[in-house]
Order: structure tokens, then C-alpha cells, then sequence
């Protein structure tokens, strides 16, 4: 491409490497796309479901009870799935969706490996350490 | 105003799934994003309790960034690097945000979302522009390979970068806001990159909806394991605004959209002294 910044160009010639910013922005754009599509399609087959089961009852949002266990954990989530329960096939498409930035930051830092870029590999999994923390942390 | 809204849940879902559409349109359009006025919606209109609304929201958040990152990042206009770099920051935030929202009063939670409506408000009245590229180059500029370049009129227009620990911790701020009200807070994000570091604003705006979608995956794992996701409530909410996004996205080049901000910046405005006196009142 005849429009690469000055800097990046330099950076990416001296490292003799066909891997660059350009490719992994590309990639990284179709992973997104790829993710989103996913999700929405696990969310819109159990809505439809979720519809199908529950449409004639009374919609109440308006006191707050936390979600049953089955929902908020994933071993719970798993047994629920295996029961076919429709709220449990949306939250798979929920997490499938939560997924979908994490895995661009891995992404990303196998990209900046590649272009032996350190810095920034440690910078991708700071990101990523801390995006770990808050999708384990429970209570 | 103590009625309560009684309807089937088929009458609720595509009630909900219109109002999302029109929220993710709407903030697509305006650059302002859907969760703004998602939250607002839900707990003024549809009497959600106001947690439900904010898992619901930053999981529509989320569709919305990483769809429209998509686009954005192939154009070569967003900052891969400036934004794995600022993530540090608003991820730090979001969980720090996401742990503050769980132990706050929804009342005060109501009171600081209205705030922010109000200061979303100001932010879009004024106009924006890119800043003069004054001031001494950050040596870390380099250092951090932040400088970059983007497309204008067909050729590769190269920028530096500036102010970069006043912009990580103005980034920290958003991304606190983030996790604490369920929304991207790209106004803020926006803020950081364009008026303080000095980032071309095309370049500010891509790159922060592409952060968008890190920064509340960082929260929404600790929404999730405690209960603020409701499917029900999630799967309208994210189909609609991801849909509205996609259609305002696509609409963006037609549309007169200096006419439609100056409307968005008063329905936000009046959104933000009714969640304020709601909170006031405690009536969220």
C-alpha cells in the first residue's frame, strides 16, 4: 500500500516480517464481525424460544431479584443448556458476545508477538489479565 | 406516578426491541452511542429496575462496538495501538466502576447517570473540531509507536500524540463511568483522545468505539455473576440496538445530521433532569 505512515513503515521495516499493523487490523475486523454474528444468532434462536415458552405471562422488571444460580455461573449455565432451557441459550450468546473483545486482545497480542513488538505484547495481556479478573471474580 | 405497567411479555419484548432500535439509530446517527438514552428508557418508560437496565445496556454496548468496529478498523482510520494502550486504563476503570455499582444506592447511581446525560449534552452542543496541533511532542509518542497517519481526501495524513498521562487518566474515568452505569461512555472517551491528546478527531472517534467493546467486557463478567443480566430483558435490547446501529450506520451519509443531534441533545437533556429528580426523589 503506497499510504503507510512514516513511522510505521520504518518500525516495520526493520523487522523483517510480513506480519504488519495493516494485516491485523483486517484480521481483527473480521474476528469482530464473526463474534457478533455468532452471538446473535445463539440470542435470537433462544429469544424465539424464550417467546415460544413464555410469551402470555406478566413482564416484571420492576423489583430487582438477582438471576437464579444457573444463569450467573457457567457450570450452572452448562446443565441448564443441557436441559434446553431458552434463558440459558441467550446467556450463551450473552457470553459468546462478552468473548468476542476478549479474543481481539488475544489476538492482538499474538500480533504484536509476531511483529516483535514486547512492549506491546505486555500491554495486550495487562489488558487482557484484567479483563480475566473481571470474568472469574465472582461474589 | 405509581401506576404500574402491566403487559404480556410478547407486548413487553417488542416494545423493548423498538425502543432499542430507535436508541441504536439514533445514537449510530449522533455519534453518541445507544446506551445513553437505552438506560433512561428502560427505567423512566418501561419501570425496569435500574440495574436490569444497566447489564442490558452494556451488553448492547458491546454488539454495537465490535459491529461497528468492524467496518472502521478495515478503513484504516482507528488506532489499534493507541487503543490497546488506553485499554490499560479503561479496563482498570470499568472493573473498578463495575465494583462500585454493586455496592451504590440505585438512587445515587440514578443521580450520577443524570449528571453524565447533561454533560453528554453540553459536550454535543458544542462544536467539534480538531484541535490545533500546538504544544511540545510527547517523547513517548514514539516511544509507544502512537503516531500514525489516516486517510484524508485519498492521502496518508501522519499525527502524533500529546498530553498522554493527562488522556490514560482521563480514560480511567471513563472507563469507571462505563462499568458503573452500563454505557460506553464514548463522549468521554472521545474527550480524552481529541481535546487532550490531541488525536485527529476522525482517528478519536473510530478508535474509541473499537475500545468501547473491551472496556465493558471488562465489567460485564462481574454484572453477570451478579445477576444484572437478565435474558429476557438482554436479547430484545441487543438485537434491537445492534440492528438500529447497523441501519444508522449505513444511514450516516444521507441523513441531515447536524438537525438530528441538536434534537438527540435535548431529549438527553431533558432524560438527565428527570433521572437526576427521579434519583432525588428516589423514585428509581
Amino acid at each position: 500500500m503506497a499510504g503507510e505512515g512514516m513511522s510505521r513503515e520504518a518500525a516495520n521495516a526493520s523487522r523483517s516480517s510480513t506480519f504488519d499493523d495493516q494485516r491485523m487490523e483486517s484480521i481483527m475486523g473480521r474476528l469482530l464481525q464473526v463474534g457478533v454474528l455468532l452471538s446473535s444468532a445463539c440470542v435470537l434462536v433462544g429469544g424465539v424460544l424464550y417467546l415460544r415458552a413464555h410469551a402470555g405471562g406478566v413482564a416484571n422488571y420492576r423489583v430487582f431479584a438477582s438471576e437464579p444460580a444457573n444463569l450467573r455461573t457457567l457450570k450452572g449455565l452448562m446443565v441448564s443448556l443441557c436441559a434446553g432451557r431458552p434463558s440459558a441459550i441467550i446467556q450463551l450468546g450473552v457470553l459468546l458476545l462478552i468473548a468476542t473483545p476478549i479474543a481481539r486482545v488475544v489476538f492482538a497480542a499474538f500480533s504484536f508477538a509476531m511483529e516483535r513488538d514486547r512492549l506491546y505484547v505486555a500491554i495486550s495481556l495487562t489488558v487482557l489479565a484484567v479483563l480475566i479478573f473481571g470474568l472469574v471474580h465472582s461474589s | 406516578m405509581t401506576y404500574s405497567l402491566r403487559m404480556s411479555v410478547l407486548v413487553f419484548t417488542l416494545l423493548v426491541f423498538i425502543g432499542s432500535f430507535v436508541a441504536g439509530l439514533l445514537g449510530a446517527l449522533t455519534g453518541l452511542g445507544g446506551g445513553v438514552v437505552l438506560v433512561p428508557l428502560l427505567t423512566l418508560v418501561f419501570h425496569v429496575d435500574l440495574r436490569y437496565a444497566i447489564g442490558a445496556s452494556l451488553i448492547s454496548v458491546i454488539a454495537t462496538s465490535s459491529g461497528a468496529a468492524a467496518a472502521y478498523v478495515r478503513e484504516g482510520f482507528s488506532n489499534v495501538r493507541i487503543g490497546m494502550f488506553l485499554e490499560v486504563a479503561t479496563t482498570f476503570g470499568a472493573v473498578f466502576g463495575a465494583f462500585l455499582a454493586t455496592r451504590t444506592p440505585t438512587r445515587w447511581l440514578a443521580i450520577v447517570f443524570g449528571v453524565v446525560l447533561l454533560y453528554s449534552a453540553y459536550l454535543s452542543w458544542r462544536q467539534k473540531g480538531d484541535a490545533p496541533p500546538g504544544g511540545p511532542v510527547n517523547p513517548w509518542s514514539d516511544r509507544l509507536r502512537m503516531s500514525g497517519s489516516f486517510p484524508v481526501n485519498g492521502k496518508e495524513q501522519s499525527y502524533t500524540v500529546h498530553h498522554i498521562s493527562g488522556g490514560f487518566a482521563t480514560m480511567f474515568g471513563a472507563g469507571t463511568l462505563s462499568g458503573l452505569l452500563g454505557i460506553g461512555s464514548g463522549a468521554v472517551k472521545v474527550l480524552a483522545m481529541d481535546k487532550v491528546m490531541r488525536i485527529p478527531f476522525k482517528v478519536s472517534t473510530t478508535t474509541s468505539n473499537f475500545m468501547i467493546g473491551v472496556t465493558a467486557a471488562a465489567s460485564a463478567g462481574i454484572y453477570l455473576h451478579r445477576g444484572y443480566i437478565d435474558p429476557g430483558l438482554a436479547f430484545p435490547v441487543m438485537l434491537g440496538v445492534l440492528a438500529g446501529s447497523l441501519l444508522g450506520a449505513k444511514l450516516l451519509a444521507k441523513a441531515r445530521v447536524s438537525m438530528l443531534r441538536t434534537v438527540f441533545t435535548w431529549v438527553i437533556l431533558a432524560l438527565g433532569v428527570e433521572m437526576i429528580v427521579n434519583g432525588w426523589l428516589g423514585k428509581v
